[in-house]
């Protein structure tokens, strides 16, 4: 026993490499056990104290882009309105009684950290626990998806952007209603890829690319991005699609978080068809 | 003794807010995320113990990580580095003797040593950096892009510092 102890003080320097080594590969692939423990919640605390201090600085610079963002978006739902205004008399209107169906909640948070440089890219919004944020919401702007919440701490939580290695959202070409799956093959920033389109449908540039309301975690019909450049593999019974996102993951500012009313119970749902 | 600690405590405050605060927001064609903090390795003295080389490295590449969300990845890194430092430094020639307070910069060891010392290391840095990233070898062209692209900003941004601040010698 004293020779094995000397013999680990001798190369201390090893030993002790060799440990927070250890440490550090249990860390990255226990991610999630990580988000969950109580130093990350403090971790959080800290980098979400100095965010939130340096977006403040920062957001001025955006002032401008962001109020031409809310604008525009204001006039969509304007025109959405005044056309409910016109068809208020008709029967089915009268009998659908929104309070009870609504399905979403929309949270506005601030974008305090964003990278998209990084294979796996992450956002932290000023919103957490306390305000009812959950993990599996989804987080969009006026101009698309952006991302999907994975972890959350008292104040602050985290989400994974459209940009990682780990995305994976159910979408559908709007003209076709194909339905596909949108990941992100790394590299540029501004264009993803939709996959498992079949290859006998006639895909055209330009046509758009929404999320399919097939998750439980993203409203449908919510727009994702563009078609930019179509490939299809000899042999390949589906379509490799590169897209362009509409959301501008490199600026954003202000974001929505959505939670499903819903959620549960579709969980729920599955979970019974699993187990029989 | 504490004096000459106080510069890099001080250094590691100031890179890591560079690092998380500018540098990782910037976006050059979605490849490039240079990693400026690992010039706090670089830069701490000759002489400072083994294990104390190791914690600092590994407290640096927490706080990297906690700011990005990248849960154990520049920790994994940066200790790493840290622990070819020694070994880098017999390669690249250590000064034959301590005294004199010598550090591993610009100003004390010139240039070529320098950049011998810096490549060596910001190379496995970021090798082991974009590998523990992507995690998976179907990318392997996509990590060698990032990390040829990644260790190049780097060493610019570190010897562009390096001139920036550098102090000579009375």
């Amino acid at each position: 026993m004293r020779h094995i102890l000397a013999f680990i003080w001798k190369h201390n320097f090893f030993f002790l490499f060799l440990l927070l080594e250890v440490v550090s590969i249990v860390l990255i692939a226990n991610k999630s056990f990580y988000q969950r423990s109580v130093l990350s919640n403090a971790t959080d605390r800290v980098t979400g104290g100095i965010f939130t201090t340096w977006s403040g600085i920062t957001s001025y610079f955006s002032l401008k882009q962001e109020n031409q963002r809310l604008a525009e978006e204001n006039a969509r739902l304007h025109q959405i309105l005044t056309r409910e205004q016109l068809t208020a008399d008709t029967l089915t209107y009268k009998i659908t009684d929104t309070a009870y169906n609504q399905q979403y909640i929309y949270t506005t948070a601030n974008v305090i950290s964003n990278s998209t440089n990084r294979r796996d890219n992450y956002i932290m919004l000023n919103k957490g626990r306390r305000h009812g944020i959950e993990r599996d919401m989804a987080v969009i702007n006026p101009q698309g998806v952006v991302g999907t919440v994975v972890s959350v701490s008292e104040n602050f939580s985290w989400v994974m952007s459209l940009l990682n290695k780990h995305t994976k959202i159910s979408a559908r070409i709007d003209r076709l209603n194909q339905m596909g799956t949108v990941v992100w093959e790394g590299g540029n920033p501004a264009t993803g890829t939709l996959l498992d389109i079949p290859a006998h449908v006639k895909v055209n540039k330009g046509d758009t690319i929404a999320t399919s309301g097939y998750s439980h975690i993203f409203p449908e019909g919510i727009m994702m991005g563009t078609v930019e450049e179509i490939e299809v593999e000899t042999g390949d019974h589906f379509y490799t699609i590169h897209f362009r996102f509409s959301a501008d993951l490199n600026s954003l500012r202000q974001v929505y978080i959505v939670k499903n009313l819903f959620n549960s119970e579709q969980l729920e749902l599955r979970k019974n068809i699993i187990n029989e | 003794m504490n004096k000459a600690y106080g510069k890099d405590i001080l250094r590691f405050f100031v890179l890591i807010a560079v690092q998380v605060l500018i540098l990782d927001h910037i976006n050059l064609g979605g490849y490039i995320n240079p990693s400026l903090y690992v010039l706090f390795i670089l830069l701490l003295p000759f002489e400072i113990p083994g294990w104390a080389l190791l914690i600092s490295a590994f407290l640096i590449g927490f706080s990297v990580d906690s700011f990005s969300n990248s849960t154990g990845l520049h920790t994994a890194a940066s200790v790493f580095m840290a622990f070819l430092r020694p070994w880098v430094i017999r390669m690249a020639g250590a000064p034959a003797e301590y005294e004199g307070n010598l550090k591993p910069g610009i100003a004390d060891m010139g240039f070529r040593w320098f950049f011998a010392y810096t490549l060596m290391l910001v190379f496995a840095h970021q090798l082991l950096l974009f590998l523990f990233e992507a995690f998976r070898l179907n990318e392997i062209g996509y990590v060698l892009i990032r990390v040829l692209a990644g260790s190049t900003f780097t060493i610019i941004l570190i010897i562009l510092a390096e001139y920036l601040f550098m102090q000579k010698r009375k």
